[in-house]
Order: structure tokens, then sequence, then C-alpha cells
């Protein structure tokens, strides 16, 4: 007999003989009566189980909301200086209503301290309302993660190579990138992903997208953004996406000089066993005198990641960047940027980082970086 | 047109349903025992085992028993793990030591719902346990359903060490 099962049955059968209370009488009990009593005894320790099983189930209420977070020490050591910095603590809660409404989400905070004379802020990064439609499409509405590039969207400390983020998805694509609006993803055809979104829009003065963001803090609805990402993950390991956003003026209608901005984002994620390579491209097309007599009309990006897992534990990786937001001026405004590091995971939600940082073309600063980083 | 694409999002929240159920955990049993369904046995999680099952899974194993089918030298189990906040229901059999097949039953995270399909299970099929509690192949994972391949591939693990603890001897 199987230990696991015998155990707890000889433990019904002790019990039962002990409480049974023919024992204390002249006359001891059938084998009958043992057995009935046992029935009954094992009948009362299932519902017992059966409760404290069902309390670890989604289907309390007590379960109906979900903590979680994420946070990030930096240290820089680099020519332009050496810096430590808690770069993010961002708690997550979500909750929900039913079994096809939920909410999500995300308050950020940004370099340890926010207040006046502060480095850091405090910012809300998500908050939507997800409503699961009949089939694999979902409709989110609220302030979320624009569905663009590779780090937007996924970017907790574990999941990524670098102490630093990627310049690209830094300087093009202005992650984190979020806005207010309304949308639906979901699923085409086996491996078929796709959103569409309809969202607030940059403002930016300068033309650049990063400095455009207005984090949905009283920010102008002039001109919407329209965005719309397809996916492919139809075999495992492998991911290529591409998305699109429109938007009819990046200046909210403040710059006469300017005029649509398109976003062009692909990229690729190929994953064998213990070798991974991202590849992604990223381009910005501006329409307006404006733009162009600045050079920002067109502003461009890409990077190449190898990685290769050591053990479970230990991954190393290499990454080449270039990318110009004045890519449409006529003088050598590129920069480039090599990183090369190890990423070290005690646990698979805690890691701890090194690398060293290239930096080339029109920017200069080089040195490494440590970090550690965790969610949960 | 803002105003149109707006209205037209919106309309389309009324027609909303429950989550996703791709197969009842009992039509799974059904499929595995091909009609004539055993009865299920129960696991009770105590001392060694409760311990494996905290290493497999990195956190406490949440209940106090594993129900379970079984004939022969084949098993079923319905397990469930969380992938970022909600639990995927899968259905796992084990025969002979090696998994025969994985499904996911009933998927209630909002990303990472491709690990449903079988372009991604069937790289579970023929897996078994080594020494050390790991499976004796790397899964691919795919991005951005991190934390649901972590957790599906936990489930595999348990499975085939829950496997190991019950009499399969014919």
């Amino acid at each position: 007999m199987n230990p696991h099962t015998f155990i707890p049955r000889f433990l019904l059968l002790a019990g039962a003989i002990w409480s049974f209370p023919l024992l204390a009488a002249d006359k001891p009990p059938t084998v009958e009566e043992l057995s009935e009593a046992l029935k009954e005894l094992e009948q009362k320790v299932d519902m017992t189980a059966e409760m404290v099983d069902r309390a670890g189930t989604t289907d309390t209420v007590e379960n109906k909301t979900h903590l979680g977070g994420y946070g990030e020490l930096h240290y820089n050591n680099l020519d332009s200086g050496k810096e430590i910095n808690f770069s993010r603590f961002v708690l997550y809660i979500s909750h929900e209503f039913s079994d096809h409404i939920s909410m999500h989400s995300e308050v950020e905070l940004e370099d340890s301290i926010a207040g006046d004379g502060q480095n850091g802020e405090i910012e809300l990064e998500q908050a939507y309302i997800d409503i699961d439609l009949d089939g694999n499409h979902t409709v989110r509405t609220g302030l979320f993660l624009i569905p663009v590039g590779i780090m937007n969207e996924t970017h907790e400390p574990p999941a990524f190579y670098g102490v630093e983020r990627n310049p690209i998805e830094h300087d093009i694509i202005p992650a984190t990138w979020w806005e207010g609006g309304v949308g639906v993803n979901g699923e085409l055809a086996p491996g078929w992903g796709y959103d569409v979104a309809v969202t607030s829009g940059l403002e930016s003065a300068d033309y650049k997208p990063r400095s455009g963001r207005n984090k949905v803090s009283d920010a102008s609805a002039e001109n919407l953004a329209y965005t719309g990402r397809i996916k492919w993950a139809g075999m495992p390991g492998t991911e290529i996406a591409a998305t699109v956003q429109l938007q009819d003026d990046i200046t909210q209608g403040t710059d006469t000089t300017a005029g649509s901005a398109t976003l062009f984002e692909t990229h690729a994620i190929v994953n064998r066993g213990d070798v991974t390579v991202k590849v992604l491209y990223a381009m910005w097309d501006l329409d307006g005198t404006g733009p162009a007599a600045a050079g920002r009309d067109e502003q461009t990006g890409w990077y190449l990641e190898p990685s290769y897992k050591l053990t479970n534990k230990t991954g190393v990786f290499a990454r080449y960047n270039e990318w110009d937001n004045n890519a449409g001026s006529s003088a050598d405004t590129k920069n480039k940027q090599t990183d090369v590091g190890v990423n070290y995971w005690p646990h698979e939600d805690v890691v701890f980082k090194f690398d060293l940082m290239d930096q080339g073309g029109a920017v200069s600063d080089d040195g490494f970086n440590l970090g550690v980083g965790f969610q949960y | 047109m803002h105003r149109i694409a707006l209205v037209i999002l919106l309309l389309v929240t009324a027609s909303a349903v429950a989550r996703d159920i791709y197969q009842q955990p009992e039509a799974f049993i059904k499929d595995t025992f091909g009609g004539e369904v055993p009865k299920p046995r129960m696991l009770w999680i105590n001392g060694d085992l409760n311990m494996d099952i905290r290493d497999i899974l990195g956190h406490e194993p949440g209940v106090l028993r594993i129900r379970y089918w079984q004939r022969d030298a084949k098993s079923a189990w319905i397990l469930e793990e969380t992938g970022k906040e909600k639990p995927i229901t899968t259905g796992i059999v084990i025969h002979d030591h090696k998994i025969e097949r994985v499904k996911v039953l009933i998927y209630r995270e909002s990303r990472g719902m491709e690990v449903r399909y079988p372009f991604f299970t069937d790289q579970y099929k023929d897996a078994s346990l080594q020494k050390d509690k790991q499976l004796d192949r790397t899964i691919d994972g795919i991005s951005g359903a991190t934390l649901s391949v972590r957790a599906l591939t936990k489930l595999a693990r348990l499975a085939l060490y829950l496997h190991h603890h019950i009499d399969v001897s014919p």
C-alpha cells in the first residue's frame, strides 16, 4: 500500500477506535460498528480537507485582489560620474470584479524620493479595466502601456539583461510609455496576437518622443494617437511583432510648423535552448517644416542582443545599439553603444547584474554598471 | 472619427463573457481513460512530499491532498499554478514516468495565452524527471508569457514527481 494513503487511513482508524463511545461500555464494538464509525470519521476528515483546500482557490473573495511589484537599484561608474540610485520601486495591485471584469494598476516611485526639489517622482503607470469578450479578445479602458517594442510592457528587472535599459527603448520608443484611452487586444488565430488602441498622444515641443510624454496628467487630447500591433508567436521560443502608431500632430496643435507623426517598430525574439537573440528596429517619421528644420523629421534606432544561459542561474549577453534623434539632419549625429555583461539569478525573481558600457559616435560615456532587482 | 472609434470600442464591451475554459477537467479525464473513468484517489501531502513539492513550486502547496486518476502505469492529474496572478488549470497525463500529455484546461491570465496551444505543450511530451527534480529537457519559452511558461513547467515537474509517489504496479 502506498505510504501516503496508508498513514492518513491508519490515523483515521486509530482516531475512530479511540473516540468510539462503545469502548467505554462493557460490550466491545463489532467490526460493522467500527467500520461505520471509520467511514463517518473519514467523511468528516474529507469535508475538513475540502474546506481547507477550497480556501486556497480563486473562487474565494479573499483571492480576488492581487498584490505584486518590482524594484531595482543601480550603481553607475561612468566617465560622466559615479552614481547610485534606486531607480524604480513599483507596487502592482489588481482586483477581479467578476470572471470577466478586472482592474490592474501600478504605482511607481522613481528615484527613491519624490516631492518639491527632489529627483524622483510618484507616477501612476497603469490603471485600467479589462473586460474579457467572447473568444480571445479583451477590451482595455483606462491608463495603460502602449503595445510597442520588447521592454515597454515587460520590464521587470529579472526579465532583461543589462543594468540600464537599452537606449533605443528610451530615446526612440519612450519606454516606459503609457497613455489614457481604450483598446482591444487578443488573438486572431493560433499564435497570432493583435492590439489596437485609441489613446492620448504625445505633446513634444522639441519633436523628441521622450519629452512628449504627458503621462495622462491634465494632458491635451486635441490630437489622439492610433496604435496597432500584430504579433506572431506560433512557435515555441519565437516572437515576431510590428507596431504602427499614427498621430495627427505631435505638438497637440501648439506648433503650426509641425505635422503628423508616424512610429514604426518591429522586433524579433528567438530562443532555442540556452541561446536567445533579440533584434529591434524603430523609426519615427514626422511631417512639417519645423521637424525638418531641426533634423528630427526622421528618428531611428536598432539593437541586436544575443545572450546565453551558462546555467539555470547565470547568463551572459552582448548588445549593440545605434540610435539617432536627429537622423533627418545632414550632420553625423548617430549614437552608438556596446554593452556586455552578466546576470545572476539566485532565485527566479531576484537578479544581480553587471555590465560594461562603451559609447561612440555622437555620445561618449564609458564605464561599468552594477544592479540588483526583484519582482514578486 | 475619434468619437466613432471610441464609441465602437466601448460598444464591443456589451458582449462580455466568462474566463477562457478550453476543456472541462471532467472531460479531460474522460478523454484520457477512453470514457471508462477510474475512481479518483487522493494523495495526501505530508512529510517529505510537502517539502519536495515546496521545492518544485517555490511555495507551499496550498492544499492538503491532491486528487488523481490512475489505471495501471498511467495517471492523470488536474493541477493549478499561478502565472502572474491567476491560476492556470492544467491536465497532465503521465505514463511510465514520462509525460504523455499536457493540456491547459482553464486560462485566467490576461497575457500569455499562447501556452495553451499544442505547438507549445507538445514540448513536454516524453519528458521525464531527473534526480534534481528538473525536466530532462529545456522548454523554449514564449516572450511576454514567461510566468505562464514557468508555471506550466512547474506543474509538469510536479505531476512527474507525484507519479513517482503512487503505486503504479500492475
